[in-house]
């Protein structure tokens, strides 16, 4: 297969990708963190037994699938060192802009294993902890949520804008 | 004091603040 549709098939499945995971975290925060108090106390089990595991299982694995896509695509467009280095030694701006995508996207992903996904296993009961652990789990998910939620907006006007340069 | 991640509109409004930042860090380099 030619270079150029190995490139796209890559970045086809790192878009498609990236789509289920932020379109989860948009979810978890536009939709599901807001709306969870106007729930009945006894219909929660609903959503913190059934919908918010499943859509953490999605959530999880398209951050994992995002970011290996990503980082094949970039290493084999052969742009990879210098978009890591911020486009600093060389390439020039299409590739700092490019470069800080990754990062912000890297950041998000380290969030999504190493903060959100434990921290959600103690809030929704996946793992048994006190309740006061429970609640400051909750509390950090929810935060760590909000700081990919914001972080995904310059991500992926760095993404795209990469992808579209005409300055 | 209340943590600023816990409004959403905050949130979105922060991000919306790094483009900006973002747009000036491209910009300068290139």
């Amino acid at each position: 297969m030619d270079a150029e549709l190995m490139a796209f098939l890559w970045r086809w499945l790192h878009v498609i990708s990236g789509v289920m995971w932020i379109g989860l975290l948009w979810y978890f925060n536009f939709v599901q963190i807001p709306n969870m108090g106007k729930i009945p106390d006894d219909q929660k089990p609903a959503i913190g037994k059934v919908i918010a595991p499943a859509a953490l299982f999605w959530f999880r694995w398209a951050a994992m699938a995002t970011i290996v896509t990503g980082l094949i695509l970039a290493t084999y467009n052969g742009y990879i060192a210098e978009a890591l280095a911020l486009g600093l030694n060389g390439g020039g701006a299409q590739t700092t802009a490019i470069g800080l995508g990754m990062w912000m996207g890297i950041i998000m992903w380290f969030n999504v294993w190493f903060v959100i996904w434990p921290a959600q296993k103690k809030a929704l009961g996946m793992v048994e902890v006190e309740a006061d652990v429970k609640a400051a789990a909750a509390r950090t998910a929810m935060l760590f949520s909000r700081t990919n939620t914001m972080l995904s907006i310059p991500m992926l006007f760095a993404m795209v804008s990469a992808q579209n340069w005409t300055y | 004091m209340k943590n600023p991640l816990e409004s959403l509109s905050l949130t979105v409004i922060i991000g919306f603040v790094l483009v900006i930042v973002l747009v000036v860090v491209v910009q300068a380099i290139n």
